[in-house]
């Protein structure tokens, strides 16, 4: 019986040490990013990723929040530049396998906080000290197999009070917030959706032409709201909830997509009471509206 | 008995009814007038911002010396953006009043270029006072006839939500003397169109007139568009393409066409020029998939098509992934010099490297065979004319539209202050600094969009 419990223990310990070192191999290889290149402006997982063992190494001192922006960029060419790597900005196969092996991830633990919304940072050990956290983020030491290894969490409720949940962020177009796009969704479901997809860009379009004249107010907000200028927002429509392609448009408006040919103003034939805009110049018929100067 | 109980009922329904009919009637009353409220306020605020802008104008004239000027002259930027926010906010909409709003922006592009020039240097001219004095002359007629205006409606008692209504019906708008007193308004701003607002604002007028006519090649028909498409998509002969003329008012003479492939059930829009036959815009409408390919992938098909459809060379300056799609900017790159005002857009779906749509207005509009690069003083000196603590990246040379839309050529840096990224233009002629633009980083999203 002993020898047998003494030979199930042994097992148990080599099992164990299987699962060890499997668990090291795992954060360190095998499970590091996929095979794509990322570059300035990606989004998604392998960002959050890159951005997690740049803060390991004290590189990326930003929110982890998997959008490859600028900071990103800096700290990953520091990266680059102190590991002798060509210095190009780009997380290609020899960048990522060298800062795959030079630091650790904890896939869960990353994804886990993101999910909770909460802020946090992935120092590694050495570093750790010097940044946020190091009381809360307990005292694992460096070296230990269990990743995680010094993950300074900051509390959420530590942090100045936020309106909502942090989830990770998003790029949207120079010069616009989400609150914008979110809004000229609204306008354009409310006006357009029963229109082909072109109609609704174009009906972003002149929301933003109107926002560049001079005849108009000088925010998206002042243009939707001008009294009278949208029956959509006359009657309340804009206040249904846009389904995806409305927000498809706005982004397509706001990269600069403009069908209309510079209109700052349409009408539907068919229901305008309005004699004056019959005299606007008429540049084109999109759908049911029509698009003029 | 019953016809007692009965007839009580009925009364007590009756009563209930008429109480909740009044309420409802005070109800709406009291929304009404909140609306109704809104506008006196944005219409009396107009008048008095009128007034006061007419005033300051006046006291421009007048001033001599630049630490009086200057900061008169920031007062009538102030107020022609208020007047401009409270027009904003009244029921025009329908409304011939457009003019009076340019007049009012053009104004305050003229007073708050004035307002910071170094005018101990540069003092106004000649040409500027006799421009101050027709906004004057001009501004004086828009106060008269809108005092008018609002002394008629206080003495008439007449209201706002009733302009509104006439306005969105079309009932006899003629009679309504709010509504003539805008007209008025607007006509008079009409006679002072040719008031000249120097270069800054006038060339923000050219950028407006832009057009399509400095383009090479001839006329095509309609039949060229939809041979030049299908050549443009490599498509093959069972989509449906439909091509439809722009009107006859448009800015940019071009075709509109519709692709329909029946095999992806994707819808193709493109315009293309008249004159010569070049893409203004191509959108692609399909339902883009989980993104499989990274926007590294995406942004060498994004290069493949650019070299397939395009003479120039181009360089990527912004690369932006929304979701399933990334979104890609190139300027034209020209003996080395970036020509920013030369960018084109390309979109890309990550799911198999489609392209997704183009959009070329801008460089067809821009575009120059031929600029004499300017490039007078080194890049050492331009470096000195940076701010200290900005910490420079990368060094590139770029033709860019300055704020007062004229083309110059400067030396980009790209570099970080603090947590920011920068890009700084220095002009490469005199050293001024042009242009800071902040590179935005990613937002984070307060709910899932």
């Amino acid at each position: 019986m002993k020898r047998n419990s003494a030979y199930i223990k042994g097992a148990f310990i080599a099992i164990a040490l299987c699962f060890g070192l499997l668990a090291g191999f795992g954060q360190n290889n095998a499970h590091a990013f996929s095979n794509q290149v990322i570059q300035v402006g990606a989004t998604g997982e392998d960002v959050v990723e890159l951005q997690s063992r740049l803060q390991y190494l004290g590189f990326y001192t930003g929110n982890i929040d998997g959008v490859f922006g600028w900071r990103t960029y800096w700290a990953l060419r520091n990266f680059q530049y102190e590991f002798g790597l060509p210095i190009d900005g780009l997380a290609g196969g020899t960048t990522k396998n060298k800062l795959a092996n030079a630091s650790k991830y904890d896939k869960a633990w990353v994804n886990k906080q993101i999910d909770n919304g909460k802020k946090f940072s992935y120092y590694g050990g050495e570093k750790k000290s010097t940044k946020s956290g190091a009381a809360k983020g307990g005292t694992a030491k460096s070296g230990t197999p269990k990743a995680g290894t010094a993950k300074g969490t900051k509390g959420a409720g530590q942090s100045k009070a936020k309106p909502a949940q942090v989830k990770p962020a998003k790029n949207i177009p120079n010069g616009y917030s989400q609150n914008d796009v979110n809004l000229m969704a609204n306008a354009v479901y409310g006006e357009a959706r029963g229109e082909p997809y072109i109609g609704q860009v174009a009906v972003a379009a002149v929301i933003i032409n109107r926002v560049n004249s001079a005849s108009f107010p000088n925010t998206v907000s002042g243009v939707i709201f001008e009294p009278g200028a949208f029956t959509a927002v006359a009657d309340g429509q804009i206040y249904l909830t846009p389904n995806q392609q409305a927000k498809k448009a706005v982004m397509d408006a706001l990269n600069g997509w403009d069908p209309t040919g510079e209109a700052e103003y349409y009408f539907n034939p068919d229901t305008a009471t309005s004699g004056w805009i019959w005299s606007r110049p008429q540049i084109k018929k999109i759908g049911k509206h029509i698009f003029c100067n | 008995m019953i016809r007692t109980i009965l007839i009580v009922l009925l009364f007590v329904a009756v009563a209930g009814t008429g109480y909740w009919g009044y309420s409802e009637h005070q109800e709406k009353n009291a929304v009404l007038l909140q609306a109704e409220n809104n506008y006196q306020r944005a219409f009396h605020d107009l008048n008095f911002h009128m007034d006061s802008l007419h005033d300051k104008i006046g006291e421009t004239i007048a001033m001599n010396t630049r630490n009086q000027l200057s900061p008169a002259l920031a007062q009538v930027w102030r107020l022609t953006s208020e007047a401009h926010n409270d027009v904003g906010q009244l029921p025009l909409a329908l409304l011939p009043f457009n003019k009076t709003e340019e007049f009012l922006t053009k104004m305050g592009e003229f007073s708050y270029r004035a307002a910071v020039r170094d005018l101990d240097k540069n003092p106004l001219s000649d040409k500027e006072y006799s421009t101050l004095k027709e906004l004057y002359a001009n501004s004086t007629e828009i106060q008269n006839e809108l005092r008018k205006t609002e002394s008629l409606a206080q003495k008439n008692n007449l209201r706002w939500m009733d302009v509104e209504m006439a306005l969105a019906t079309n009932k006899q708008p003629e009679d309504n003397t709010i509504i003539d007193g805008f007209k008025t308004v607007d006509k008079s701003v009409e006679g002072y169109s040719d008031v000249d607002f120097g270069t800054e604002v006038s060339n923000m007028e050219k950028m407006k007139d832009r057009d399509l006519s400095q383009l090479k090649g001839k006329k095509i028909t309609k039949e060229e568009a939809k041979k030049i498409a299908v050549d443009f998509f490599q498509l093959k002969k069972n989509v449906k393409i439909t091509v439809e003329s722009t009107g006859k008012d448009a800015k940019y003479d071009a075709y509109s066409l519709t692709l329909y492939n029946p095999d992806t059930k994707g819808t193709t829009y493109m315009d293309l020029t008249k004159k010569g036959g070049y893409p203004l815009y191509v959108l692609y409408d399909r339902n883009v998939g989980k993104p499989k390919i990274s926007l590294n992938e995406a942004m060498l098909q994004a290069e493949d098509f650019l070299k397939k459809h395009m003479e120039s060379q181009m360089e990527m300056v912004t690369s932006d992934q929304y979701d399933n799609i990334g979104v890609f900017t190139y300027a034209r790159l020209a003996n080395g010099v970036r020509i920013y005002p030369e960018t084109v857009s390309v979109k890309v779906a990550l799911d198999n490297g489609d392209i997704m749509g183009y959009e070329g207005t801008d460089f067809l509009l821009a575009h120059v065979d031929k600029r004499t690069p300017i490039f007078k003083i080194s890049e050492k000196e331009a470096r000195t004319n940076l701010n200290p603590k900005f910490q420079v990246k990368e060094t590139s040379k770029a033709l860019i539209r300055n704020d007062i839309n004229e083309e110059v050529y400067c030396y980009e840096f790209l570099g970080i202050l603090g947590n920011d990224t920068f890009r700084v233009f220095i002009n490469a002629e005199n050293g001024n600094e042009e242009e800071v633009r902040k590179l935005k980083e990613a937002e984070p999203s307060y709910n899932d969009i």
